[in-house]
């Protein structure tokens, strides 16, 4: 057998092989899955799901994007990038707890409010700012990881500097 | 909202560098204008700890035993304090040509990373939140190693990461066996709670089990085998922040849970705790006989002045655990100046191996002096802080009758003041073995000069005015001696 140098070179070289339903499909899906990410990202305010939970279903999203179309096009739709995207996350969820300091409570203490919109109340809170700190955070984070072992992977994938 | 600033700008700092990942400069500039705002808020929170004596804050409003607490005395808060101006002294170095660690994108952001998690291991005031401080640390402190990518480095990372894991799972095994038993994590509510009689004999199990992982993280004997197989491949910044806080943390560990929280934890436990403090200050102290890297030496130093630290933990007194405090501040102080000094010997005469090096006292007489009072210090030479620090440690040994622990503690200064002497003979006395012109003249290292100089002068300040830290080291473990009197 080959030695190889690289450790990633006995899995399968998913880049190289084109799958034509999955291409067919990616762009419609891309979109279906991330509207799902943000559906449990929202019903996590009462329910199961959260920020948690739907960074990991928005990163299903780009893992199946870098997977088919390889990782620029990955890169390309979505938002920042990976690390800037892990950062913001997380310095959304700190900045979540400031505002309760301002009214002199103790820091993370979260506020509830509701926007009235006419017909109906919209229920807003600073646990939801944390929450989408949260999903940012898990996307940003993960999908690094995604893109470094897929390059690995498929060391002739192009773009790979970017 | 002061409590939090010391472990709320660390990280905003870290956030903010990890997003100038383009800029180098703007990395640097941001971070030590971070390091800056850490150490006014670790004054202001010092200032604030003296007049108002113990402030605490309850995470989201969260009813106390069940909420996590961050509370600072005048233990945390001189700790915290000491760590800003060792991330202030460390980032200073690194902007000069003494051994830098490389400026990749992520450094910045894993040195506040480690900052932040440091000071909120100080300031927790919950054993789950300890061990989740502790778990950040061990993170940044790897991205920290291997930052640089050099095959022996990942071989030092991949030492301490395993190793550190062990320490990890003891101490999470530990805190889920204690809160089993007790049903309490926040360290007041645990306190009340190990007075509880039907607890007396499982608790010490419990509690020995959560004194190994500590020993093991703080690098005690014989369980510091991570420390020195790791150390010596960092860079000379890095490593004087590795050297200075890492290991303390887990002395802080021990001295909060044995001191305050389980007190009341059987004699056998201290005794114990005693003896392995005098084989930790020896093995460190021999081992460093051995070598001839100066890094190494250093390293192995670490190991035999926690020795000290834990000795005055196992005095279980509250004159021990000012000694400790004393001790610790002087430490952290002392060490981490030797090191960034190592680095500016590696810039000078070009090697850390004291057999390749020699001629800087001809060279660099300012440097020489600069060593000599810093090694004097970690010798224990008077008026040093090194020697208050061993006077206070050795009067409560011997105050106690315990005339081995305090004679040993003695004994071992001669190994460290033999090491010392030898860096100063090696690298300092004897030529330069490739010729009385090696000693290299390197621009820019005045930031090098001035962070050291920095801690030197707190170091002499600290040996020459030992009565207000005296007084302050004092107050901090009456303080919290106090705390469990009243408790009880």
């Amino acid at each position: 057998m080959k030695i190889s140098k690289n450790p990633f070179e006995l899995a399968p070289a998913i880049n190289n092989s084109r799958n034509l339903i999955l291409e067919q499909v990616m762009p419609l899906l891309y979109g279906v899955i991330l509207a799902a990410a943000v559906w449990i990202l929202w019903r996590g305010h009462h329910a199961p799901g959260g920020g948690f939970i739907g960074g990991l279903t928005a990163l299903a999203a780009t893992a199946a994007q870098a997977i088919v179309f390889g990782v620029p096009s990955a890169l390309r739709r979505m938002p920042l990038g990976p690390m800037p995207l892990a950062v913001t996350g997380v310095a959304l969820a700190l900045c979540s707890g400031l505002p309760a300091t301002w009214f002199g409570h103790p820091y993370l203490t979260h506020l509830w409010f509701d926007v009235p919109l006419g017909f109906t109340q919209l229920p807003l809170s600073t646990v939801l700012l944390f929450d989408i700190g949260v999903f940012c955070a898990v996307w940003g984070t993960l999908s690094g990881y995604i893109f470094a072992l897929l390059r690995g992977s498929d060391a002739t994938s192009p773009g790979e500097q970017s | 909202m002061l409590i939090l600033l010391p472990l709320l700008i660390p990280l905003a700092t870290a956030l903010l560098t990890a997003l100038l990942y383009r800029q180098v400069m703007g990395r640097r500039v941001v971070s030590l204008f971070g390091a800056g705002c850490f150490l006014v808020c670790a004054i202001l929170l010092l200032i604030d700890v003296e007049r108002v004596g113990r402030l605490s804050v309850a995470l989201g409003s969260w009813p106390l035993p069940y909420g996590i607490e961050f509370a600072a005395d005048r233990l945390s808060a001189a700790l915290v304090l000491i760590s800003a101006v060792l991330g202030v002294a460390v980032l200073w170095h690194q902007t000069s040509a003494a051994d830098p660690a490389p400026e990749t994108p992520l450094l910045h952001p894993l040195i506040h990373g480690l900052l932040a998690a440091v000071s909120a291991a100080f300031l927790t005031a919950d054993l789950f939140n300890l061990y989740v401080w502790f778990e950040l640390m061990l993170i940044a402190a790897l991205g920290l190693l291997v930052h640089g990518g050099e095959p022996r480095q990942l071989e030092a990372a991949f030492k301490y990461l395993a190793l550190n894991m062990v320490g990890t799972l003891l101490f999470l095994a530990a805190v889920a066996f204690i809160y089993g038993a007790t049903g309490q994590l926040n360290f007041t509510a645990l306190s009340a709670a190990a007075r509880r009689p039907e607890l007396a004999a499982a608790l010490p199990v419990y509690v020995t089990l959560l004194v190994l992982a500590f020993l093991l993280k703080a690098g005690a004997f014989p369980l510091f085998a991570w420390l020195p197989a790791s150390y010596h491949t960092l860079p000379a910044p890095v490593l004087a922040l590795f050297g200075g806080l890492l290991t303390k943390v887990g002395v802080y560990a021990l001295l909060r849970l044995l001191g305050q929280v389980f007190d009341a934890a059987p004699d056998l436990l201290f005794e114990g705790l005693g003896w392995l403090a005098l084989l930790t200050m020896l093995t460190g102290g021999l081992g460093a006989v051995y070598h001839w890297d100066l890094r190494r030496i250093l390293a192995f130093h670490i190991v035999s002045q926690i020795g000290y630290l834990l000795l005055g933990i196992a005095l279980a007194s509250a004159a021990g655990a000012a000694a400790t405090l004393f001790f610790t501040l002087h430490n952290i102080l002392a060490k981490a100046n030797l090191f960034l000094i190592a680095g500016l010997i590696w810039a000078l005469a070009g090697h850390y191996d004291l057999r390749r090096i020699g001629g800087l006292y001809l060279a660099r007489p300012g440097l020489a002096l600069l060593f000599l009072v810093v090694a004097f210090s970690l010798v224990g030479a008077p008026p040093s802080s090194g020697f208050w620090s061993k006077f206070l440690l050795v009067r409560e040994t011997f105050v106690q009758e315990h005339y081995v622990w305090g004679g040993v503690a003695l004994a071992v200064s001669l190994l460290t003041l033999y090491s010392m002497v030898k860096i100063w003979l090696e690298a300092f006395w004897k030529p330069h073995p490739e010729g009385p012109d090696s000693v290299v003249s390197v621009a820019n290292l005045a930031p090098a000069y001035a962070a050291a100089l920095l801690l030197a002068v707190l170091t002499l300040a600290m040996g020459f005015m030992p009565e207000p830290w005296v007084r302050y080291v004092e107050a901090a473990s009456y303080g919290f001696m106090d705390s469990q009197q009243a408790a009880l």
